[in-house]
């Protein structure tokens, strides 16, 4: 288990501050991620946490290279992808995948679910994918015959997990999950929830999650990264961080999630 | 006496009903939470005491009394100045609700100008005051800017100040936290509490989230598909839900506290009987 998923050290990324710039010139660079460096162990779930503009999703597209960093390196199994070009990544993408927030625009509407899951496949150069595609409908709890089916067919739930099911289609070592959970109901929420757990457990997959929701991490994930305007501002055991938070912003962020009880005093 | 009282509202979409027999009344300074999933037609209660149901639905019975008022009495252009003297919107989403090309100062003082017939410098003078109450520094600067360079949460702000510039007796709050992260909730559901003690006003509460629910709301009433499943106390809510399908939200939802605890989905023989409960009432009321 000691093995090593990503290695990230000193990860800086800017991005051009457009609405600054002057007439001439270039424009100012503004930092979004200022120096992150944490590992990822094989097997682990590792829950991103911030607030808006704290760079957790810029955080989590530098990882699978969707954003190339400006400076620092990202080390995915052992090798340097921080400056890799697209024809280089693209075998690795198959190891690295994402599932996105909002399952209906991350969907093609104009294609059914078969061809969304064996995009990916056909990418990759897989073989049966007819195959590989009802296995991975299987393994998300869906029914087969749900292939023929297009997006707006399908409800919010069932749409995330047709998004998960073409993340797992390729056999992957790595997912990133991004506020996969924000916009679905708290019923759906928890079937996609235990569904990930279930995935996670029999597929041995690494995954990072970003999401604002600290109960949705304290119940997922067993390390958090805690992010604070570019920086982490503490990485713990997820238990420990709940425990004893060290930072003031920690405390903060957990102080102020509305638990349904009326012992806690709050507003 | 109750503020609002909504006797009996049902609207249908189609053949698809939206609402089906909703009852409930707000009191004068009450804060009364609507909670359901998506598609429970919470908002739709919200939209229907504004007038401003989609063109597609259409209201069939019962009846919304506004501060005694019969809404369906008064003629529409009476109705459209109750409404707009008495209630107010704090929307779910704040850059859609305000308009990119204008300035925030404008749209906050043009209901004043316009609709109440203030006059300009009165109405400007009141934005500002308003904008302090809700912790905004530097007001003057800020009614000049354009949505864009506000964050979420500096949005949301003015948006609670242009709903309480006109002190409305009735605020309906869609969903005002869902757009924004944990602390700032936290500050704007404060700011909610404080400006609704301070003027008293009456505040219908839309959320999916209960734990918003337990922090801010008096009464709350849980949606089914249009269908009121249960009327009651927050105090009572919390301390044993009457309906299984409440307790099954309750127990869905995720609580850090109890990390442990499995994440139960509403189980499907709950849903089932809700759903029997909805066709049993559909056909008890399949002449209207």
């Amino acid at each position: 288990m000691s093995e090593t998923v990503y290695e990230i050290r000193d990860l800086r990324l800017s991005f051009k501050d457009l609405a600054h710039k002057p007439i001439f010139g270039p424009a100012p660079e503004i930092e979004v991620l200022k120096g992150l460096s944490f590992d990822i162990a094989k097997g682990d779930v590792v829950g991103v946490v911030g607030g808006s503009g704290s760079g957790k999703s810029t955080l989590g597209r530098a990882m699978i290279r969707l954003l190339e960093p400006s400076a620092g390196s990202i080390r995915f199994q052992g090798r340097d992808i921080t400056h890799l070009d697209e024809e280089s990544l693209r075998p690795l993408r198959r190891k690295f995948q994402m599932i996105f927030q909002d399952p209906m625009s991350s969907l093609n509407p104009r294609r059914t679910v078969f061809a969304i899951i064996a995009a990916p496949l056909r990418l990759h150069g897989f073989d049966q994918i007819s195959n590989r595609v009802e296995t991975a409908l299987d393994m998300v709890g869906l029914p087969r015959d749900f292939k023929l089916r297009y997006p707006h067919e399908l409800s919010g739930g069932q749409r995330q997990r047709i998004g998960i099911a073409r993340a797992i289609a390729t056999e992957p070592e790595f997912i990133l999950a991004d506020e996969i959970v924000s916009g679905l109901d708290v019923s759906s929420q928890a079937h996609v929830l235990n569904l990930l757990e279930q995935l996670v457990r029999d597929l041995g997959l690494t995954l990072a999650f970003i999401s604002h929701d600290l109960s949705v991490i304290r119940r997922l994930c067993q390390h958090t990264i805690v992010l604070y305007q570019g920086e982490i501002v503490e990485t713990q055991q997820t238990a420990e961080l709940f425990a004893n938070p060290t930072h003031s912003y920690t405390r903060e962020l957990i102080d102020a999630i509305p638990l349904p009880n009326l012992d806690q005093p709050w507003v | 006496m109750s503020f609002l009282t909504i006797n009996n509202l049902s609207a249908h979409i189609g053949k698809r009903k939206i609402l089906r027999d909703v009852s409930l009344s707000v009191q004068a300074g009450e804060v009364c939470g609507l909670v359901g999933e998506s598609g429970a037609g919470k908002s739709m209660i919200g939209k229907a005491v504004l007038g401003t149901l989609p063109r597609a639905i259409i209201a069939t019975g019962g009846e919304i009394i506004l501060d005694g008022e019969n809404l369906q009495d008064l003629t529409p252009t009476q109705r459209r100045q109750v409404i707009g003297a008495k209630t107010a919107l704090i929307p779910q989403d704040p850059l859609t609700a305000l308009n990119p090309s204008r300035r925030v100062g404008a749209q906050i003082t043009n209901r004043l100008v316009d609709i109440l017939g203030w006059s300009k410098s009165a109405a400007q003078h009141r934005a500002l005051d308003l904008l302090g109450e809700v912790q905004i520094n530097d007001p003057e600067r800020v009614m000049l800017c354009y949505p864009h360079e506000l964050s979420g949460g500096m949005r949301q702000r003015l948006l609670i100040a242009a709903a309480f510039a006109a002190e409305p007796r009735l605020i309906i709050a869609d969903e005002p936290t869902t757009a924004l992260d944990v602390t700032v909730q936290k500050q704007i559901l404060r700011l909610i509490k404080e400006m609704q003690n301070r003027y008293g006003t009456a505040l219908l509460f839309v959320t999916h989230d209960l734990g918003v629910v337990a922090k801010v709301c008096q009464s709350l009433l849980v949606l089914y598909e249009g269908m009121v499943l249960e009327r009651t106390t927050v105090q009572d809510f919390f301390t044993g839900p009457l309906h299984p399908y409440s307790r099954a939200l309750l127990e869905t939802t995720p609580k850090y506290t109890d990390p442990t605890g499995s994440l139960t989905p509403i189980p499907p023989q709950i849903l089932d009987a809700v759903r029997a409960e909805i066709v049993a009432y559909d056909q008890a009321h399949a002449h209207v």
